[in-house]
């Protein structure tokens, strides 16, 4: 194939970009936006029994400006849009955004004068997680899900 | 204590104040003129002991079939009596005309905020209150999503919000 025919077992080509995305989607530092209820799942997820450090993402920073994955975590009403979109704005590239439960996603069961009905209205969504709220298997399901789409990605835009 | 004795006792000390009284279940309700709610207030709580002001909070009653425009809304403040264990509803009407109330804030600090929420929901103003401003919806919000008449549908972002494809319900 490429330099391992010459050199041996010790030795392993691959391009950069997968190397890249290897490591991105590997080390996930998470900046965890809880606003209601769904943040009991968000806590049983991160704690031992379902244990995110196995895939990596186990560190959630307590600045936006430190992580590259947001997870917005419950309900988002239309006096809070601004902040979340001011704290999807000082995350540093490449980032991207779980929506995390029924509410985020779409609004929810709220339909009326306060709600917004889903955070894609306000900043890009790269995974949405069902449920209300969703089982930590779905929320790993969706981490998973965000690692093959990190892996995708072009470094060369 | 019986909630009659209480309203027999409201309505010595305050002639024509009591519109009427009634027990439904345990909850026991005196519907006070709006001109009297703070001094009757003020009398159940320095000599009946109701110390404990539960909740205020308003009910619109635009378009029911026993009610005008004079008998709009009610605002509802839930007594408590730690001394006596009682709990009493003393209710008064608000015209929509005229949309003041007397604030209770002087009486018990924690209507201060709720008084706020009846304002932000209802816009029931509450005359002496220290700091009567929105206290859920922000600042630029017009009007009070609680009303009757305040459209379902009506969305008022403080941001320009993405568009992401309209929802064929909508239409």
């Amino acid at each position: 194939m490429g330099l391992e025919t010459i050199f041996g077992k010790s030795w392993a080509t691959s391009k950069m970009e997968y190397v890249i995305n290897w490591a991105r989607k590997f080390s996930f530092f998470d900046y965890p936006f809880v606003t209601a209820c769904c943040g009991m799942e968000f806590m049983s997820t991160f704690a031992s029994t379902y244990d995110i450090a196995r895939f990596g993402a186990e560190f959630p920073r307590f600045s936006p400006r430190q992580a590259d994955v947001l997870f917005v975590v419950g309900t988002v009403n239309q006096k809070l849009a601004p902040v979340l979109r001011m704290t999807y704005e000082q995350m540093v590239e490449p980032k991207w955004v779980l929506s995390f439960g029924a509410c985020a996603t779409s609004g929810g069961f709220y339909d009326n004068y306060a709600v917004v009905d889903g955070i894609d209205k306000i900043i890009p969504v790269d995974v949405y997680i069902p449920g209300c709220p969703p089982r930590p298997k779905a929320v790993l399901d969706a981490l998973i899900k965000l690692q093959e789409h990190v892996q995708r990605e072009k470094l060369i835009k | 204590m019986k909630i009659m004795e209480l309203a027999g006792i409201i309505k010595e000390k305050f002639e024509k104040s009591i519109l009427s009284s009634s027990v439904f279940y345990d909850n026991e309700t005196i519907v006070i003129r709006k001109e009297d709610v703070f001094d009757v207030i003020k009398f159940l709580k320095d000599e009946q002991s109701f110390d404990f002001l539960m909740d205020v909070t308003a009910v619109d009653y635009k378009g029911y079939p026993d009610r005008n425009d004079e008998t709009r809304f009610e605002i509802v403040y839930n007594l408590f009596s730690y001394k006596n264990n009682k709990r009493l509803i003393i209710k008064t009407l608000v015209d929509e005309k005229d949309l003041t109330v007397n604030s209770i804030t002087s009486l018990y600090h924690s209507a201060d905020w709720h008084e706020r929420e009846v304002y932000d929901m209802f816009g029931i103003k509450f005359i002496n209150h220290p700091n009567l401003k929105r206290i859920l919806m922000y600042d630029e919000f017009v009007g009070h999503p609680l009303r009757k008449d305040y459209p379902f549908k009506k969305r008022q972002p403080r941001i320009n919000l993405r568009d992401v494809g309209k929802n064929e319900e909508e239409e």
